[in-house]
């Protein structure tokens, strides 16, 4: 299939532009709880959705807003959602982490791994009522530890149904590092169901689309499943005001505020001898550190990634990022009743 | 005595049976940054992150358990249980009858629990009622700095398992991590004797399955646990001005329920309101109601509690949740 890095680059930045503005509502206290966003994840989700059709189906897990957005969801609706409003898309009762979608058959889950059963399930539904048509997994590495998700590529694989599992890695699980958690390859875990695995580097767009095409059709055709390993990262953290990403960003200032508790506990009497409370000191700032370094590669934005393939057509690239500006713009001052 | 956070009265509690009981081990997702302090001090070796895999750790702690270590095992909210809920209902909660009571798997299940943070139905559920269900687990729900510390005590020497639930309004450390994120744009009603209060110099356990009276009242019982027994509290004060008179039962463990304290309060009073953040159907509300009339008891009977799936939006999570306008409303039908 083609790669229209110019119809690929408008929907990441629609993605990017939604979720920066995300950011804008979170911060004003207008968006509670665990807010996920998909930022740096733009690329996967623009290379698997440009190859989705009518009928296909989502499995979306905590970070489902890119997805959707690129899938067409309407932006009003979507910021209402966000807000808690009775007229958003899930009539402000269900949040950013269970944004639903029935015309799209998508459905989101912040149940770890949750995604894995949800799309064998539209798959195995699509394999009867909509034959040609397929579902996608959205899951993170951390999730590839958990047991449904598992045995959903079991499942998916002993009969044949037509899923898309999707893994982004993003080396962390909240705030453990994955690789201290993880056994084994996760490419090689997933070949060893006997289904297909493409890899592919999350802010390389052209890499992400090639990897899609070369297994997607075979899963359309009654192949079974198959497996998308994408690295790619989360320069926001887990989610907005996460701990771990604002001790990475200002160390001094969120240091001085945990260090006191922190050393009077390592100086208690009791406890493990001198050198382990040392070494487990230590394994906490190399924690920061790590995070720090995965959070702030520039060379692993996508949408900045993609942009630079573009910008010799300067005039033309302006058109499209003025338009998608004020889209955005417009809906999210819509859902605020500024329009 | 101390001043203590309630998250911090548990670390805190915990970090004392730590020092004391080399068999105390501390695993669950995010451990090393969540329980940064006890890892410092304790080491990886009991202080130790997991992967997202909660039916193979909490497995893993039943039988750890069995075979001599007391593992306190974190899911990070009550709402990820399910993933690993084999390990309580069909093991953890059955070793004692299974070996004819020769055998247990004394572990402690640690997870927080509990909305008023806009964090939606799948993150603020408490569950306690679903748990206590289960003959076998022990569940403990503390509303107080004081008890929460109490209670983990005693949850680290109780012979059998023990569900141990931490309300994110109360925890400081959650409420942070999870709702504020430090925002200074956001506001919750976190009832101030819940988050933050007096605690012993040193420690003692508080009885597994004894109830608390803490307020006297002649005209009516209400009977509640964690965030419920502020919002009691606060209720107790508006009836006191209409001429009202309100007891107010903090249950502190569901499993055990201490139904002879219910009893002797709702007899005195002859009015029961139960106000449960839980839900509604099939839960503690309604295992009050059902020991009452086991007793005999003539008197009125009403509930506060959380019904259907919790919403997102603030304004509606509010109304969802028990408050005290609606247990004053609930108490004013009963005198009426």
């Amino acid at each position: 299939m083609d790669v229209d890095l110019w119809s690929l680059y408008r929907q990441m930045l629609r993605s990017r532009l939604v979720e920066t503005e995300v950011i804008r509502l979170w911060d004003h206290g207008l968006i509670s709880g665990e807010m996920h966003l998909g930022i740096g994840e733009e690329g996967v989700a623009a290379a698997v959705v440009s190859r989705m059709r009518d009928g296909d189906a989502m499995a979306l897990d905590h970070r489902g807003t890119p997805a959707l957005v690129m899938r067409g969801i309407d932006l009003v609706s979507l910021f209402k959602e966000l807000l808690g409003r009775p007229d958003g898309l899930c009539a402000g009762r269900g949040g950013h982490m269970h944004l639903f979608s029935r015309e799209l058959l998508a459905a989101s889950s912040g149940i770890v791994g949750a995604s894995g059963p949800a799309a064998a399930g539209f798959a195995l539904a699509a394999k009867r009522l909509r034959p040609g048509c397929i579902s996608v997994a959205f899951f993170g590495e951390g999730a590839m530890n958990e047991g449904m998700l598992m045995e959903s590529l079991t499942l998916a694989a002993v009969w044949k149904l037509p899923v898309l599992f999707v893994c982004k890695d993003n080396q962390l699980s909240i705030t453990t590092l994955s690789s201290t958690v993880t056994a084994g390859s996760l490419a090689s875990r997933a070949a060893s169901f006997g289904i297909p695995v493409a890899e592919a580097d999350g802010a390389d767009i052209e890499e992400l689309c090639r990897a899609v095409d070369g297994v997607i059709d075979r899963i359309r055709e009654g192949g079974g499943p198959a497996f998308l390993l994408a690295r790619c990262v989360r320069p926001q953290g887990h989610f907005l005001g996460d701990q771990l990403a604002r001790t990475a960003r200002r160390p001094v200032r969120e240091m001085a505020r945990i260090a006191g508790p922190l050393v009077a506990s390592a100086l208690r009497l009791k406890g493990a001898p001198a050198r382990q409370r040392a070494s487990s000191a230590a394994s906490i700032l190399s924690l920061v550190r790590r995070a720090g370094a995965l959070m702030s590669d520039a060379k692993a934005d996508p949408v900045a990634r993609t942009r630079r393939l573009l910008a010799g057509a300067a005039a033309r690239l302006r058109v499209l990022e003025t338009k998608a500006q004020e889209e955005v713009e417009s809906a999210a001052q819509i859902a605020l009743g500024e329009a | 005595m101390r001043r203590m956070g309630f998250s911090e009265a548990i670390d805190d509690a915990l970090a004392s049976a730590m020092a004391e009981d080399e068999k105390i081990v501390v695993f669950g997702e995010d451990v090393h940054t969540i329980r940064r302090n006890l890892l410092v001090r304790f080491g990886e070796e009991r202080v130790r992150a997991t992967p997202i895999s909660e039916s193979a750790f909490v497995g893993a702690a039943v039988a750890a358990a069995m075979a001599g270590l007391r593992p306190v095992v974190e899911v990070m909210l009550v709402d990820f249980i399910g993933t690993a809920m084999d390990a309580l209902l069909n093991h953890a909660a059955k070793v004692d009858a299974f070996s004819g009571g020769k055998w247990s798997a004394p572990l402690v299940v640690r997870s927080a629990c509990g909305g008023g943070y806009g964090d939606g139905g799948q993150h603020e559920q408490c569950l306690w009622g679903w748990l206590a269900h289960i003959p076998g687990l022990a569940v403990a729900v503390p509303s107080t700095p004081a008890d929460a510390g109490g209670l983990m005590a005693a949850a680290l020497r109780h012979p059998g398992p023990v569900v141990y639930l931490e309300h994110k309004l109360l925890s400081e450390t959650w409420l942070e991590f999870l709702g504020k994120g430090g925002r200074k744009t956001v506001r919750f009603d976190v009832p101030a004797g819940g988050a933050c209060g007096r605690v012993p110099a040193r420690w003692t356990p508080i009885p597994i399955g004894k109830a608390a009276v803490v307020r006297d009242g002649a005209d009516v019982s209400l009977l509640s646990v964690v965030v419920g027994v502020h919002r009691c509290l606060q209720a107790a004060d508006a009836l006191q001005r209409k001429g009202v008179s309100a007891e107010v039962l903090d249950i502190r463990t569901v499993s055990p329920l201490d139904a002879e304290t219910i009893r002797e309060s709702a007899g005195r009073t002859g009015r029961v309101v139960v106000v449960d953040e839980d839900y509604e159907g099939f839960g503690l509300s309604g295992e009050v109601a059902a020991l009452l009339l086991e007793s005999e008891f003539r008197g009125r009977f009403a509930r506060v509690c959380t019904t259907g799936t919790i919403p997102y939006s603030r304004a509606l999570e509010d109304a969802t949740l028990p408050s005290t306008a609606r247990i004053v409303e609930a108490v004013e039908r009963l005198v009426r």
